[in-house]
């Protein structure tokens, strides 16, 4: 039986309307707070096993149920020093934490804005690299890619085939796009259309790029462009430009020219 | 079960529907429906929010202030989403991905915030997790059929399994894009209210307003 909602326990007096939102608040943020830290771990993990996944799935190489572990062990983790473009022999690529690099000034270095068009205003110095070598002695090399969309950051990895000129796949694991617009970038068929394209010509110039309006298969230009998500121009342009970045000489570029002459 | 504990659960399932008949959590209705398996967990994360906080607000209700009682019910109310989202990303890592923000906007989810005014305020703890109970499973049954109808005209799959072989794949059927934009969650929930009101036509409306025709020579 609905009751009256009544006064009679005297409710409405400022010292009990005080105590209820303090205790109310005390109790919400004890139990968020205990479930947060206590599922932490595993949602940790679960994050660190979704790199892999998009890792190998850059890579082309999970297989259907396959498990992801036991695929990544064929991949090297590598520490690059983006600015010379050599390995980095003297740290451990497992305990190298990008994310917390990049906060660290003297772990990373600020872009100077009119290089900067991926949108990040600063990058770690040090970045991970992860190296596949196959059993017929090709290598492909896969490279974490991140920039600012319409409305988050989007994080992602390329991977390169053997020359380091070809891309193998492309995905994104992390955004925070309109689902159904922008979010397509994490739709594999969209993804797929990457697969193929060249990042440079042969004059070593970058020609990678996203455009608008779809890619007319005749054309020279075709090798090298991608067809932009139909409704999401500023996140289509914010891939094209996160590519263009990290593939350049500010970005992966000097480690991709010692890659390539087999140096590294 | 007497028969009125029993209208508060089975009620909201098609004569009280917060969906058709209320037509209250829509947004989430069409965003989370483009395949049966994001439309499942929705549906899940819903009900349990809906029934516990129906729950707790009930076991509460002599001690909420009048003035504040909104704020408390959205606390305890988002308090519950956060855990379901946290619990989501520990246990359901791709699921909670694909769902992205919208488990979050549940808390704005007005079948919640409704039920939490109109019932659990006034009513025993039992009665108001059963309500919370039914109300979750009403706006489910809309999900779920909502879900199935656009998976399966929209790719051709239900729940990622193959049912009509697309043609892409070799098979005859030509799966309808449209089914996975937004807009038809809209034309199959309209087909859904249409078929409930032409069923149960005590839902049907009265008109709010008809025009009168006025003939000239008539005064006014």
């Amino acid at each position: 039986m609905p009751e009256e909602r009544s006064g009679s326990r005297n409710n409405e007096t400022i010292g009990k309307t005080l105590l209820v939102a303090v205790t109310l608040c005390l109790v919400c943020s004890l139990v968020v707070s205990t479930a947060a830290v206590t599922l932490r771990p595993l949602q940790a993990a679960n994050k660190a096993l979704d790199m892999k996944r998009n890792i190998l799935l850059a890579a082309g190489l999970l297989a259907e149920g396959e498990d992801v572990e036991v695929a990544f062990d064929q991949v090297q983790p590598r520490l690059v020093d983006l600015s010379t473009g050599d390995y980095v022999t003297d740290a451990d690529p497992a305990l190298h934490d990008p994310q917390a690099a990049v906060r660290d000034p003297a772990q990373s270095v600020t872009i100077p804005p009119q290089e900067d068009l991926a949108r990040i205003r600063r990058r770690a110095r040090i970045a991970t690299v992860y190296v596949v070598e196959y059993s017929n002695g090709l290598r492909s090399v896969i490279l974490p890619v991140y920039g600012a969309g319409l409305y988050s950051t989007l994080y992602g990895f390329i991977a390169l085939a053997g020359d380091a000129n070809r891309v193998q796949g492309v995905r994104f694991y992390e955004h925070g796009e309109t689902p159904g617009l922008g979010g397509e970038i994490d739709n594999p068929r969209w993804l797929a259309k990457w697969t193929g394209k060249q990042l440079a010509d042969t004059k070593g110039q970058l020609r990678i790029s996203v455009v608008k309006g779809g890619v007319d298969p005749d054309s020279p230009e075709a090798n090298y462009q991608v067809d932009a998500i139909s409704g999401a121009t500023v996140t289509s342009r914010g891939v094209s430009n996160l590519m263009r970045y990290w593939l350049g000489e500010q970005g992966f570029g000097p480690f991709l020219a010692k890659f390539r002459s087999q140096g590294a | 079960m007497r028969a009125e504990t029993k209208a508060v659960l089975i009620d909201p399932l098609v004569d009280n529907n917060p969906v058709a008949l209320q037509i209250l959590g829509v947004c989430a209705a069409l965003a989370v429906t483009t395949s049966l398996a994001t439309a499942l967990t929705m549906s899940v994360a819903l009900t349990v929010v809906v029934a516990s906080s129906g729950a707790i607000i009930s076991l509460v209700r002599h001690h909420i202030p009048n003035n504040i009682r909104i704020i408390v019910y959205m606390v305890i109310i988002a308090s519950l989403v956060i855990l379901v989202d946290q619990i989501l990303k520990a246990f359901a890592y791709q699921m909670s991905k694909q769902l992205s923000v919208f488990v979050g906007l549940i808390i704005t989810n007005c079948i919640v915030l409704g039920r939490a005014e109109a019932f659990a305020s006034k009513n025993s703890v039992g009665l108001s997790f059963l309500d919370g109970l039914g109300n979750g499973l009403g706006f489910s049954l809309i999900l779920v059929l909502v879900g199935t109808l656009r998976e399966l005209f929209g790719t051709g799959n239900l729940l990622g399994y193959t049912v009509l072989t697309p043609v892409a794949e070799g098979g005859w059927y030509q799966p309808n894009g449209m089914m996975l934009l937004a807009p038809s969650a809209f034309f199959i929930i309209g087909l859904i209210i249409w078929a409930i009101r032409s069923w149960k036509t005590d839902q049907v409306e009265k008109p709010e307003y008809r025009i009168r025709q006025v003939h000239r020579t008539e005064v006014l």
